[in-house]
Parts: C-alpha cells; sequence; structure tokens
C-alpha cells in the first residue's frame, strides 16, 4: 500500500476493484465504513456482486480479464470533461514531457507500439523515450498542447475508450459506467480525495501490471497520489508477503529492492554503476543514487569482516543470473517438470495447491530427487506422492516434512500491507517438537557449512564466510537457538568501526563502533556500516546507548488525527505512514486540502511538520527538489516506458477468452506474454468445450490453500467445501440446482465442487451475446478432510501462463465448462 | 505489553458482546469469563492470516493457550477480528498439527517419524550433494557462481527476521531458484 489501513477512512470515495476487502481483508472494512459514515461514497466494480457490493453506493459489473478497458474508458472521461487536477499534473508528473517524436502507440499501429518484435514477442524500446536537450534534460511543454507531449498521446490512446466500446467489451451497463465515471472523476479537485483497494483480482492477469497502472494513471490525473485517502492500495494476501519480498525471497530482488546481480555486472563497481539510475533533471532528489551505500552494507551484513575492500565486499561470492534469467514461479515448475532440480525446498508452502495448473506442480514434484517441506500441518506438496493419480511405489522423490512453530510459538516482526512492522511474541512453546523456522534454517546452515569444512566441495567460500552471530554457541560452534533480536538489529544494521565526520575540524563522532545505525541516511558505501536491509534501517535503534525495538511500540498518539499513529509499530521507510507524500502540498509546502494536513511546511521553524516527509529538502517553491524522490525524473510517470508491453496500458483480452477478436484492435491477447508449449501447458479460447469464463476467489474463513484454515474445525464448519458459483440463468441452461455436485473441467483438469446458484453472477451482454461467468474457492485439497469432503484444488484448472512483467498466473480469467457430477 | 487488563475486560466482556449479541448478559456469565482467565499470562501477537495486521491478545496458563482475543488497544483493529483471527486459539491446539519431523523414502508408501537430528544431517548431506554435483561457475565466459540443481519457494508466513536468515542461506548455497508466494 502506498497509505496504510486507516487511512481509508480519509477518503472522499473508496474504488474497490480488483478486490474484495469485506469478504479477504474484513477488519479493513471498518476504516471504509467509517469513511462513509463521514459521506464518504464506497464503488464496488466486480465480475461478482460481493459482500463489498453489498456495501457499496454504486455497484458495476465487468467481465473478468477486461479493466484496462474499465479504466481506460475513466481515462478518456477524465480527459473529455477536464476533471483532472492541472497543476499536480503539470508539476508533479511528466504529462509535460515531450516523447521521441517516431514513438507510435496503439491508436496508430492497431493495438502495438512503436519497436515489436513479433518473432520474439518483446519490443525495441528506444522510441519509447523523451525529447531531451544536450545536458540530457528532458523537453516539456507546460501548456500541455505539443502533440508529442505525454499528456496530448494520453488523450489520443484513450479518446478510442468510447462508453460504448468500453460497455461492449467489459459488459457493464452504460449508465452504471458513467455513474462510476462520474463519481470518481469527482476527486481531481484538491478537496476531494479517491483511493483504491485492490489484491488478485488485478494481479491475476496477464497484463495484471497494466491494471495497476492504469489506475495509477488516473490517481496522476486526479492529484490523489501522497494524498491522505488517497493512492493506490494493494491489499496484500499474506499476513507478512510484504516483508518476504522486502527482504527479498524472489528470484530478481536482494533485500531492500536491490536487483539480484547477473552475469554482466562482473564486480561491485560494475553493479553499481549499472544499476543506478542517473537523474539529468537539475531538481531531481534521485534516492537511487544512494544505491552503493545500501549493497556494500548488505554485503557487510552477509559477510560481515570477510568482506573487506579487498576483496569487492564478498560480491564475487553471490550467485549470478545469466543476462535476462528469469527464475519465477511458473519457470521454476516448468523446469521441475524437465527434471532440471535434484532438490527442492517448499518452505511454508503448498504449492501441490497455490500454483495455478496443479497437475503440472503435482507432476513436476515427482521429478525430484528430494525434496523438503516445512509446515504446521501435513499438506497436498509434502504428500504428493500419495495424491490422486499418485502411485507412491513409482514415485521415487525422497520426502521430508519439518513440523514448524506457529506465530504465537515464537517472537518476531512481520509487516502489513501498510509497512507497519509490528512485533509478536512468544506466548507458550512449540507444539511436540516443532521448531521455530529460525531454527531451523540455523540447524540446516550449520551443518551444510561443517561437511563444507570437513570434506571441501564446490566453490566453499560463501558458505563458510557467511555472517552467523546470531546467539549463544555450544562446543561444537553452533548457534543452540537464533536469538531473533540480534537477527533484527543486524538488519537494521551496525557501525562496523568508528565513523567520523571529517568536514569539521576537530573530526566528529558520527557512530561507535558496535552501535546501531540511526537511520539509512547515515550508511555508508566504505564498508564501515552494515545493513541487512536499509529499508528495514531506523526499525531498531539505540537511544542513550540502549536499544529500542521500533517495531514493539504501543503508542497511541495520533497528532494530526489522521490516523498516522506514528509511535506505534514501526513502518517503512524511517516511519514514514505514506508514501510520496511530498506530493500531497503545493509548491510552497501546504497541504492542497487543508483538511488533510498530511504533511505542512513551517516556514518559521524551516521544517516539515507532520508526516515524515519523503525527502528532506524545502518545499519544491524553495528548494526545486521535485516531489517523487525514488525516480530518476523526479515526477511521477504517466508515460512508463518500464514495462513490457507498453508505455501506457492497452487492453488485450485474456490468455483463454469468449471472444474471437478484441474489438480494440487486431491484438487479441498481450503481445509480450511467454507462452508455454509443453503438453501440460493446454489453453483453449473460444472453444465450445470450455464455453465460460471463470474466476477463482476466497472466503473470509478460509485462508489461500486452506493449510492454516482447513485444521480448524470452527471455520471448516462454516465453509466445509469447494463452491462454484453460477448464475441462476445458466444453472437453468445446464440443468444444475442449488447444491448439486458438479464438475468443472478446463484445458488443464477437473475439480468437483457444490453449485452455488445465485443472483450474486449474472450473463454479461457483450456485442450482442450472453457471456457467462462462474467463480471458485481454491481453499481446498484432497489431503484434508481426509474424506475428501472438501474436494481438490480449483487451481486444478487455471492456465500457467504470467503477466509480461511479473509472471504472476492468470488464476482470475480463464474458461471452463460445468456439468453435473 | 502495555495492554490494559481493566479496559480490555471492559471493552471485550461489556461493550462488545453486548453491542453484537443485543443482549444484555447475565452478570454470571460475566463473571465465569472472567474467572476463566483470571490467573492467566497475556501476551500479544498479531493475526497470521491476512496483511490487515489485527492486533490479539493471547491468554496462556501452564503452558497452553487458553483463549485469543482481539486487542483493543490496537489502532487499525480495536479489538475486532475476522472469523481467522478469531479462530486462532485453534491452531495452537489442534490435534492434527505436525509433532515430529517426517519422512519418506523412495518409492515408500507411508510417512515414518524421524529423529531431527537425522533428517537435518540427510538433508545437509543432500544439499551438498547436489550442490557439488550442479554448481556452475563459467557460463558463457562470465563469473556466475550459482547452483543450478536445487530450487527454493517460502515463505510469506515467516517473520521477517527469519525470512532475512532464509534469502541469506539459499544465496550463500549458490541458489538463484528463489520464489515465494508474492509471485503467485
Amino acid at each position: 500500500m502506498t497509505n496504510h489501513w486507516i487511512d481509508l477512512k480519509n477518503a472522499d470515495v473508496i474504488l474497490a476493484m480488483g478486490g474484495n476487502p469485506a469478504s479477504n481483508h474484513p477488519v479493513s472494512m471498518k476504516w471504509i465504513m467509517r469513511a462513509k459514515a463521514k459521506g464518504a461514497k464506497l464503488i464496488s466494480v466486480d465480475p461478482r456482486f460481493t459482500q463489498t457490493s453489498a456495501k457499496a453506493d454504486l455497484y458495476a459489473p465487468l467481465r473478468s480479464g477486461t479493466d484496462i478497458a474499465f479504466l481506460g474508458g475513466m481515462i478518456n472521461y477524465i480527459l473529455e470533461n477536464n476533471l483532472y487536477f492541472r497543476e499536480y499534473v503539470v508539476n508533479y508528473t511528466n504529462a509535460a514531457f515531450l516523447v521521441n517524436q517516431d514513438f507510435r502507440g496503439p491508436a496508430d499501429l492497431d493495438g502495438l507500439y512503436s519497436g515489436y518484435n513479433e518473432a520474439q514477442r518483446k519490443y525495441d524500446k528506444t522510441t519509447w523515450s523523451f525529447q531531451r536537450d544536450e545536458n540530457g534534460v528532458a523537453l516539456k511543454d507546460p501548456t500541455l498542447e505539443d502533440p508529442n507531449c505525454v499528456f496530448q498521446l494520453l488523450k489520443k490512446q484513450y479518446a478510442r475508450y468510447t462508453p460504448e466500446t468500453v460497455s461492449n467489451i467489459t459488459g457493464t451497463p452504460l449508465d452504471k459506467l458513467q455513474a462510476v465515471y462520474e463519481l470518481y472523476g469527482s476527486t481531481g479537485k484538491p478537496d476531494r480525495v479517491g483511493t483504491e483497494c485492490y489484491a488478485m483480482g488485478w494481479t491475476q492477469h496477464t497484463v495484471g501490471t497494466q491494471n495497476i497502472r492504469a489506475m495509477a494513471i488516473i490517481q496522476l490525473l486526479l492529484g490523489n497520489m501522497g494524498m491522505p485517502g488517497g493512492g493506490v492500495n494493494a491489499l496484500r494476501g499474506e499476513s507478512n508477503v510484504q516483508g518476504s519480498t522486502d527482504h527479498g525471497i524472489l528470484f530478481h530482488i536482494l533485500p531492500g529492492y536491490n536487483p539480484v546481480p547477473n552475469a554482466s555486472l562482473v564486480d561491485l563497481a560494475t553493479y553499481i554503476e549499472k544499476t543506478t539510475p542517473k537523474a539529468t533533471e537539475p531538481g531531481s532528489v534521485n534516492w537511487w543514487s544512494n544505491r552503493n551505500k545500501y549493497i556494500t552494507s548488505y554485503l557487510k551484513a552477509i559477510y560481515g569482516d570477510a568482506a573487506t575492500a579487498m576483496n569487492d565486499f564478498g560480491y564475487g561470492w553471490m550467485p549470478k543470473l545469466d543476462v535476462g534469467q528469469n527464475c519465477s514461479w511458473l519457470n521454476l515448475f516448468d523446469n521441475m517438470l524437465a527434471g532440471k532440480f535434484e532438490g527442492f525446498f517448499a518452505w511454508g508452502q503448498n504449492p501441490a495447491c497455490s500454483g495455478a495448473n496443479s497437475n503440472k506442480t503435482r507432476t513436476a514434484l515427482s521429478k525430484l530427487k528430494w525434496m523438503v517441506n516445512v509446515n504446521l500441518y501435513d499438506n497436498e506438496t509434502g504428500s504428493f506422492w500419495r495424491g490422486p493419480g499418485m502411485n507412491p511405489a513409482d514415485v521415487q522423490t525422497e520426502v521430508f516434512m519439518l513440523p514448524c512453530a506457529s506465530s504465537v510459538e515464537k517472537e518476531g516482526s512481520i509487516s502489513n500491507s501498510g509497512r507497519w512492522a509490528q512485533w509478536r511474541y512468544k506466548a507458550v512453546e512449540p507444539v511436540g517438537q516443532s521448531l521455530p523456522d529460525a531454527d531451523i534454517i540455523n540447524e540446516l546452515y550449520f551443518r551444510v557449512k561443517q561437511l563444507y569444512q570437513k570434506e571441501g566441495g564446490a566453490y566453499p567460500d560463501p558458505v563458510v564466510n557467511l555472517f552467523w552471530d546470531y546467539g549463544e554457541r555450544d562446543s561444537a560452534g553452533k548457534v543452540k537457538h537464533v536469538d531473533i533480536h540480534a537477527v533484527a538489529k543486524h538488519i537494521n544494521g551496525y557501525y562496523t568501526q568508528d565513523v567520523y565526520d571529517t568536514s569539521v575540524e576537530p573530526p566528529k563522532l558520527i557512530g561507535k563502533k558496535g552501535d546501531l545505525v540511526k537511520s539509512f541516511g547515515l550508511l555508508r558505501a566504505d564498508g564501515s556500516t552494515s545493513s541487512g536491509n536499509w529499508l528495514y534501517c531506523n526499525s531498531y535503534i539505540q537511544v542513550d546507548g540502549k536499544p529500542v525495538n521500533m517495531m514493539a511500540r504501543r503508542g497511541k498518539t495520533d497528532a494530526t488525527g489522521l490516523g498516522l499513529y506514528p509511535e506505534w509499530s514501526w513502518s517503512w521507510p524511517v516511519n514514514r505512514r505514506v508514501i510520496y507524500n511530498r506530493a500531497s502540498v503545493d509548491l510552497q509546502g501546504q497541504p492542497w486540502d487543508p483538511k488533510r494536513p498530511l504533511l505542512a511546511w513551517d516556514a518559521t521553524g524551516k521544517k516539515w511538520v507532520g508526516d515524515v516527509v519523503d525527502g528532506g529538502p524545502p518545499p519544491m517553491g524553495q528548494s526545486g527538489k521535485l516531489p517523487f524522490i525514488m525516480k530518476p525524473d523526479g515526477v511521477a510517470s504517466i508515460f512508463g516506458p518500464g514495462l513490457a508491453e507498453g508505455p501506457f496500458p492497452e487492453h488485450y483480452e485474456a490468455l483463454e477468452c469468449p471472444l474471437e477478436e478484441n474489438s480494440m484492435s487486431s491484438q487479441r491477447i498481450n503481445p509480450t506474454i511467454k507462452i508455454f508449449g509443453g503438453d501440460s501447458d493446454a489453453f483453449y479460447s473460444c472453444d465450445l468445450r470450455y464455453p465460460f469464463v471463470a474466476s477463482t476467489y476466497r472466503v473470509t474463513e478460509h485462508w489461500q490453500t486452506g493449510v492454516m484454515t482447513r485444521h480448524c474445525s470452527w471455520l471448516l464448519e462454516m465453509q466445509p467445501q469447494n463452491f462454484c458459483e453460477i448464475s441462476i440463468e445458466l444453472a437453468k441452461e445446464l440443468g444444475i440446482n442449488n447444491g448439486d455436485t458438479v464438475v468443472v473441467t478446463s484445458g488443464r483438469g477437473e475439480v468437483q465442487a457444490i453449485a452455488m446458484v445465485s443472483e450474486r453472477f449474472q450473463p454479461f451482454k457483450i456485442a450482442n451475446s450472453t457471456v457467462h461467468q462462474v467463480g471458485l474457492t481454491w481453499h481446498f485439497g484432497w489431503q484434508f478432510p481426509e474424506d475428501g469432503s472438501g474436494f481438490d484444488s480449483a487451481n486444478l484448472l487455471t492456465p500457467n501462463v504470467g503477466d509480461a512483467n511479473t509472471m504472476i498466473p492468470e488464476s482470475k480469467a480463464f474458461m471452463v465448462n460445468v456439468r453435473k457430477a | 505489553m502495555g495492554v490494559s487488563r481493566r479496559d480490555f475486560l471492559k471493552l471485550s466482556g461489556g461493550t462488545v458482546l453486548i453491542g453484537t449479541l443485543g443482549v444484555n448478559l447475565d452478570p454470571a456469565k460475566v463473571y465465569a469469563q472472567e474467572l476463566r482467565i483470571k490467573n492467566a499470562k497475556q501476551s500479544t501477537t498479531i493475526c497470521p492470516y491476512c496483511s490487515v495486521g489485527c492486533g490479539i491478545i493471547v491468554y496462556t496458563e501452564n503452558g497452553k493457550v487458553i483463549q485469543t482475543e482481539g486487542d483493543p488497544d490496537h489502532p487499525i483493529s480495536e479489538g475486532t477480528l475476522c472469523a481467522k483471527g478469531s479462530s486462532l486459539v485453534q491452531m495452537a491446539n489442534n490435534d492434527t498439527r505436525l509433532g515430529k519431523p517426517m519422512y519418506r523414502e523412495p518409492g515408500g508408501t507411508a510417512w515414518k517419524e524421524v529423529e531431527w537430528d537425522w533428517a537435518l544431517d540427510r538433508i545437509a548431506r543432500l544439499v551438498k550433494d547436489s550442490r557439488d554435483k550442479s554448481f556452475k561457475t563459467v557460463e558463457k565466459g562470465f563469473v556466475v557462481n550459482r547452483t543450478e540443481g536445487i530450487a527454493h519457494i517460502g515463505s510469506a508466513a515467516m517473520d521477517n527476521e527469519e525470512c532475512y536468515l532464509m534469502q541469506k542461506l539459499v544465496r550463500s548455497w549458490g541458489l538463484v531458484w528463489v520464489e515465494h508466494q508474492a509471485r503467485i
């Protein structure tokens, strides 16, 4: 989230699209309802009338996979009716920037952008660039009238998204479409703010990233980014998926969003040179210019004293990707199926039910030599060898199932969707012999290291040089139990030597060796500081010489009245509660809306008051410093050339869809997605065998694949089995009654479910024909309940095709059939 | 941990229940409720399910969780919880939780319980063997220093400190196939 949960109360309009907070983030509805009590309006846009829709002032249906058409129509409406916040758009975004004259967009090239290479399904982005002067500064037209400026190009592309065209694609009735546009478009005034809440309803599409880009563009046009009650807010699915992402458990990022090195970045200097954005705009703060400090402090945290300037701080020990290599989830299981891996850790995860195309995943597991599954409960992954269609005697995988402690049996922090890192305490000892994950990790670290020390082996250096001073050791040198506070402090970072400010005479001590570093502004690139994750630097600090765990704080002050609670736990970065908050004030540093004083420049005291300001300099009108400090150009990107399929979002149909044609252009599907071509990767569009659109979703009583909820009897009693929600019209057509057991089939597999016939789904009228959509929960699996009464996972149906940027699978729009069991 | 027991009882035993049930509770029941947690120790935690980050008070007695309830002091959740958060006590006390490491040998038809030491030594051996076998030092003329034969996923269910240790460990082994829930 750019903002945070309580901040929802500060909105005038809340758009829930791509998410269903009432069901999946129930307590967040408290803050939406509180906004409503003050007069705010809630809009729900969803293929299905959800629990959120039930509380909405305005509900509009749309066919799964057509969000860009819907939002593109909104961009058009905002521009046509001059509803945008001009001062914000001109000063805080790249709307005025002049684009390369050779750039062409979908309006010129029938759905494509300039530079497309069909054979590689990839763009040469040369023309997706700005016109620049001899100093590299982008040329701009603050009147926004130059035909090559971002604003005019935006206008040109979305002029095609007329309400009629959009309605024909999305199936949204015209009056509903207009009503949503009008209501949300009303937040373009300085004293009106709109927010957006999305979840997997936006990410799990082949155009997932562009769904979110489309909303970001709307929020920038309306001046809602950085505002209290504004932003684009990802309602993340797991209690610590924010933290686990922050800490880099992904193939492409290290902790703190530093990129994983690739083979062409041959040494640390090259890595820093090539991955540090260069700013040419005079007012750009370009915060990523601090990359050298963050990566060097990270290497010091990883290898400790073994990392020195002489050995490039151990950079050479880091594993490197090939240039362009993509090791993401779908590729991982594709490679596993091809027998490329001997070993596999499925740690606190149940991929046999959670990944798309479960049959492919389950078969892939059987190709492993060994697998380790760590969990609270047995599950479909650990027990894959005895699952449906498997003959255990034929499965040669050696499998370990390790019991781990639950959240109340250990201590540590987790980061919620609003970036608050909150501390949890240990209440009881772990069940049976189960161990905290940290202790299992510690044991494996020590035992593997010991083997390398005794026997040698392939390149032992990174294994034996790892810094691991995380608690009291036994006689063999093993840390007995991980001291979580030692790890938390290590993530924050230390001075590794006495550091002086040498710009004054005599030099002044900044930090003493062994002191905790107070914030990432003090991290250094010479090895004199360590920090496991620069974003968390300031989370565990020293006050009067004593360590203070900021994440454990329980202060309840709220000076702004906006619900920031700056003394409750700790929020990254540096306890800032709303990111991009410099965009919430005018050029003189005064809040756009005085009733929502998130941040203000105190001209007398020459300081910012309110939230922790995004970057230190005085207001733009005085310092010239631009507000979007993480962007090299200093302003937000309405034109965003970073993504695979184009600098603006364009509507393409899902890989599997019910339409022969995309009525926006001849490009039916996203031209840059990777299409897997194996036997297990089948997909079918406009195929009579699979005539209905389907989507997966969740219910309040269960969580993800259900491993942590199916075993709770209260929850299982409330939602005992998989169901398939079907409209009254479709049920009648298929002769299915409410409560019947049905079989849902797709090109990948089939799953049973109980039919839930309801008016929550309504058939869509698309281009004079009727399109039906159904929906299934994905919380169940064959392993528990043991009698199979819950049925199996809905991911047996979903296609293993991913978004062109993130490779998140398209689980929200695919084609199925339904029949009575 | 700053949770006022008096405030908690005031809210939970009184206002909230009366408010939600719409009836005035029999004072004896309130007394019974109080008795059940009278000698319990309290600690605070954050819900392990979705990402709202609601506060929960955990009551323990004789080393056992006897009750979990919404934390009224928590600024986001203000004492409320959804169905999942309200069931946390069933995760702490659950007969189907794994209590011992389990092992299935190649071609085996059943799990068998094993000792931690044996399982950890065996996994360490397999990690080393697969790493040694699949370690690539140079690819296309560039140093890559990576292990190609082992993949890892997980986990968003761990604490931050554990996530940090996890990525640190698997990258020290040279793994590049490292993913988790955020990708799906």
